[in-house]
């Protein structure tokens, strides 16, 4: 009825209907994703089970390589996140969403790491010896 | 005997006749006059037949416009509670300090300074920041309504049932004696062992939830449903602080909903978080708190920001200075924010790297505001600019706001923190940012807008009695607590040994006492501009001369906001419309899709009241049977699935043809 | 940044409003599966404190029992696995549901509750083993936050299961209309966004925990 909006200064921005590039599930991608989970599960239980890299510093960083391995495969395969789905914001928040935890865990931890070397000035066998 | 007081126990939980304070007679007295008035009121609605009215276009309404304007009451009731408890702790600090011991106990005057600044917060700040993004930023984007109009119905009834948790602890047991952040020990379970606390916690968390549902709905509507046209770097200031503003939101109030949940645990079941013993860190909640709470105060002023960037464009009648920039800064605190929040504890003795760290990064934001000061400024060089109330407001918060920045600033100086923590210095510093930054911003927004809201203007006689009263009380109540804060003062201290500070605490009282005028008189304008309607009325829907979308409807905007949809152009859009010959669409109307009113959200928050009154009495039967009742009406409620309706076009062209009309000046308001 | 668009950079008289087309179908409901996801984020941050709260406390046995006393590996094992079988048995529904296959997404979504009531059966049987051997969230800060920790996710695992139940319902009385099919991949979401919290819960409360 009207005459096409989308004259030489506008871009379509609002009222997306069916541009959301959002994508849909294949049995081959849960699939996909389903073993490559148990795998990533398995390593790592298998791991802290047996012992086998030795260092518990070394099995720790282990753990979580493959855990933030299993989450990118979970966010792909099972969530479908990519950088199309709803114009970018799904993945926009995902990132800002990360910054922010890792902004509040890694600074909660070195605020109260400090806090702690400095108002209990122990190691941590005297530590354990407190009643 | 032994048997009675099992069952009283049991139906009951701790609630006993004790807990009413009759003992008090201040509140005694406070109570008499709430129900007089409270009574009147019922009184007044029941008999002129209002409750149907109430019930049906309001209470129930899904209409974002209509949700706003009811945040802003919510709002403004509160802050007269906020400002009686302002006024109560100056006016006794005033008597205590000169040798006289003032005429609050101090469990008392522990309780009003707690409530005040949770109040004042949550309750006064956040729903007037809330009712506005709600009211103005649809219309801003050309949108016809939030993204989730019941969810918006549902938000405001859980601020609302948070809002009368707080209220009812005052008549009802007491409210916590903790300060507003309720730092552990102090506000566990061995330090506080009654309810205040836990009206504390029930009250924030109901309230919290409809926060965060609010700050998700605002985003998505920015994100999915703006006009033709209304590309990003096209929205209007107002709707970009929005949207950074709720970003804010919603990655911040889950970690306060975490802490206070821990906090609640370690009261009700025995944990050991925030304890001193069995391994718990009371300074965890210091920092997980604040890791919330510096990025909130950015939630407050962004906003603000927001208005005073619309009305300076409008007052000046030139586009705003430096569009692109005001928008970067925005994004730029937005993420800077989360990166100082240690800058509240620095005395708590992490040590000196972290400390500068912080130290640095609270500086650092600093800078992006400034950037902000210096568009406004240069928005109005060479501006014809029209001193309207909101732009005097708007004048008076750069002047004011300029030096709570400062003392912020020598406040991020680890050193001289250590000096200046947690004394009156501080309690002026966030005063002045809060009272010069948020309630300037507020106050401005509300008159600028109110005749969009309502189709008249407020009357600008008593807007500037407001203003100067406001501008005049602000300086002359917390200059002196400035300087009381250098003299070492600490803050909460409800006694004072030394008399020669008598004359400032005095002054601070007179300054308060000006203030509470001043909010005399901003209600005043809203009454006398309804007096005299007939000389005030907005018949063009453009009073100011806007250029934003929301001037482009009838003042008040028809329910569906937007008869066709607009496409948008440029910056400033309605301006744009305005110098090419725009002319209104007066046929072809088309039947308009909207959402239905319904009452579920005043049911679902009415059950939350009634499960955080019953948690924080203990209840426990009560609290069972309305958390599964809880559940049952919101589960019975997705059963319901027609929530939509067409507003017939015939209806729509009536609506129009009016507005028609009184664009031609054929028919008088 | 300033470019104003004149009259003249558009060919013709600009166009300030549209006429919306017939298909209007309910403009309110398009950004659901947007907002959803902005609450998970907000979700995740609950998870994010009570995660800060374990790194930081986590430690902190005052005397009692740590991680490798009470912790049976094989049995997180086991949960694990009925959490991620789930994830893929919600998959094929959601798959089912795209094909129009009402009664296999039946099928499939109460297959999915199975394996979450297993879920949530083995973490009270862990809760009820810890408390029973005196291991209490009351005795240690590392305690309060395993228990807190846990417990929140098994208690999102428990509403999604009630949510499961409330669309199996829905779905049987309505079929698969636009309404329920977004609820499904609402719910979809929801679903692997706990199998994902799990993936860090029992990386780093568990394993890391026991080392």
């Amino acid at each position: 009825m009207a005459a096409n909006p989308h004259d030489a200064g506008t871009v379509h921005a609002g009222n997306h209907r069916h541009d959301s590039g959002e994508a849909h599930g294949t049995v081959n991608g849960y699939v996909t994703g389903f073993v490559l989970s148990a795998i990533l599960t398995v390593i790592p239980f298998w791991l802290v089970i047996n012992g086998t890299l030795g260092s518990p510093a070394l099995t720790a960083i282990a753990v979580m390589a493959l855990g933030v391995a299993q989450i990118v495969v979970q966010m792909v395969y099972f969530l479908h996140m990519n950088a199309r789905s709803e114009g970018g914001w799904t993945l926009m928040a995902f990132v800002f969403t990360i910054i922010i935890i890792v902004i509040a865990i890694a600074g909660s931890m070195w605020v109260m790491h400090h806090l702690n070397t400095h108002m209990m000035p122990m190691t941590p066998e005297q530590a354990q010896s407190l009643p | 005997m032994n048997f009675d007081s099992d069952l009283q126990q049991l139906v009951f939980g701790r609630l006993t006749l004790e807990a009413i304070p009759l003992h008090e007679p201040i509140i005694i007295w406070t109570f008499a006059a709430v129900a007089v008035l409270g009574g009147a009121v019922l009184a007044a609605i029941t008999r002129y037949r209002l409750w149907g009215y109430l019930w049906n276009e309001w209470f129930t309404s899904v209409d974002h416009k209509k949700i706003g304007i009811m945040y802003i009451i919510l709002a403004l009731v509160m802050f007269l509670r906020g400002l009686a408890d302002a006024i109560m702790l100056r006016l006794h600090q005033a008597m205590a300090s000169g040798g006289g011991e003032g005429y609050l106990n101090a469990h008392h005057y522990d309780q009003i300074f707690t409530a005040h600044g949770v109040i004042m917060i949550f309750f006064v700040a956040m729903p007037l920041v809330t009712g506005l993004m709600n009211y103005v930023m649809p219309l801003q984007i050309g949108a016809r309504d939030v993204a989730f109009p019941f969810l918006n119905n549902f938000s405001f009834w859980m601020t609302t049932s948070g809002a009368v948790l707080v209220m009812a602890s005052l008549f009802v047991g007491e409210f916590a004696q903790t300060g507003w952040l309720a730092y552990p020990p102090l506000s566990g379970i061995e330090a506080s062992p009654w309810v205040g606390v836990d009206y504390y916690l029930w009250s924030l968390q109901i309230a919290g939830v409809g926060t965060t549902l609010s700050g998700i709905n605002l985003i998505v509507t920015i994100v999915k449903m703006r006009c033709p046209g209304m590309k990003y770097m096209r929205m209007p200031v107002f709707t970009w602080t929005t949207l950074c503003t709720n970003i804010l939101i919603v990655a911040t109030f889950p970690i306060l909903t975490a802490v206070l949940a821990l906090l609640t645990l370690d009261r009700y079941v025995g944990t050991h978080f925030f304890t001193n013993d069995m391994g718990g860190s009371p300074m965890m909640y210091v920092n997980l708190i604040w890791i919330w709470g510096h990025p909130e105060v950015y939630i407050l002023v962004l906003p603000a920001f927001g208005v005073y960037s619309e009305v300076v464009a409008t007052y000046c009648g030139k586009r705003l200075f430096g569009y692109t920039s005001m928008v970067y800064a925005t994004a730029a605190i937005m993420i800077l924010s989360y990166l100082v929040w240690l800058h509240h504890f620095f005395t708590m003795g992490s040590g000196a790297s972290v400390n500068t760290f912080f130290g640095i990064t609270t500086m650092i934001i600093s800078i992006p505001t400034g950037a902000k000061i210096f568009n406004w400024l240069f928005t109005m060089y060479k501006g014809r600019i029209r001193f309207e109330v909101p732009m005097m407001w708007t004048v008076g918060f750069m002047l004011t706001f300029v030096v709570g920045g400062m003392t912020g600033v020598l406040l991020a100086v680890p050193p001289a923190d250590f000096v200046l923590h947690n004394s009156l210095f501080l309690v002026a510093h966030f005063h002045n940012t809060i009272i010069g930054g948020v309630v300037f911003g507020m106050f401005a927004g509300i008159v600028y807008w109110f005749p969009k809201a309502f189709g008249f203007r407020a009357d600008p006689f008593w807007g500037k009695v407001s203003f100067w009263c406001w501008l005049v009380g602000f300086w002359v109540a917390f200059m002196p607590v400035y300087i009381l804060g250098l003299m070492g003062v600490t803050r909460r201290i409800s006694q004072f040994e030394d008399t020669s500070l008598h004359i400032l605490f005095v002054a601070a009282a007179v300054g308060v006492s000006l203030i509470f005028i001043g909010t005399l008189a901003f209600v005043a304008q809203f009454a006398v501009g309804f007096l005299r309607r007939k000389a005030y009325a907005d018949t063009t829907g453009d009073p100011w001369n806007g250029r934003t979308l929301e001037w482009a409807v009838s003042s008040p905007p028809p329910a569906y906001n937007f008869a066709f949809t607009l496409v948008v152009h440029g910056i400033d859009a309605w301006w744009d419309m305005k110098s090419r010959g725009y002319t209104r669409p007066l046929a072809g109307f088309r039947p308009v899709h909207m959402p239905k009113n319904t009452g579920m959200g005043v049911v679902l928050a009415g059950l939350s009241l009634v499960l955080g009154f019953a948690l924080i009495w203990h209840i426990w039967w009560l609290a069972a049977v309305s958390l599964a009742t809880l559940i049952a009406a919101a589960i019975a409620h997705t059963f319901n699935y027609s929530r939509d309706y067409y507003i017939p076009a015939s209806e729509v062209a009536a609506t129009e043809e009016t507005r028609t009309r009184l664009l031609a000046g054929k028919v008088a308001s | 940044m300033t470019k104003h668009i004149s009259p003249s950079d558009i060919q013709g008289a600009p166009v300030f409003f549209v006429t919306e087309d017939e298909g209007d179908h309910g403009h309110h409901e398009t950004g659901t599966m947007l907002g959803f996801w902005v609450y998970l984020m907000s979700d995740c941050l609950i998870f994010a404190s009570l995660f800060a709260v374990h790194a930081v406390l986590g430690r902190s046995y005052a005397g009692g029992p740590a991680p490798v006393d009470l912790f049976d590996l094989n049995q997180v094992l086991v949960s694990t696995a009925a959490l991620l079988i789930s994830s893929i048995t919600y998959g094929f529904a959601v798959i089912a549901m795209q094909q129009g296959n009402k009664a296999g997404t039946l099928r499939w979504l109460a297959v999915t509750g199975v394996f979450g009531l297993a879920f949530l059966g083995l973490t009270i049987f862990e809760f009820y083993h810890l408390i029973h051997i005196g291991a209490t969230p009351q005795v240690s800060a590392f305690l309060s936050s395993f228990f807190t920790l846990v417990g929140t996710h098994a208690l999102h695992v428990a509403f999604g299961v009630i949510w499961l139940g409330v669309l199996l319902v829905q779905i049987s009385q309505r079929g698969i209309g636009e309404a329920n099919a977004r609820r499904v991949m609402c719910l979809s979401m929801f679903w692997h966004f706990l199998d994902l919290v799990w993936v860090v819960v029992f990386s780093f409360v568990y394993l890391i925990g026991v080392l």
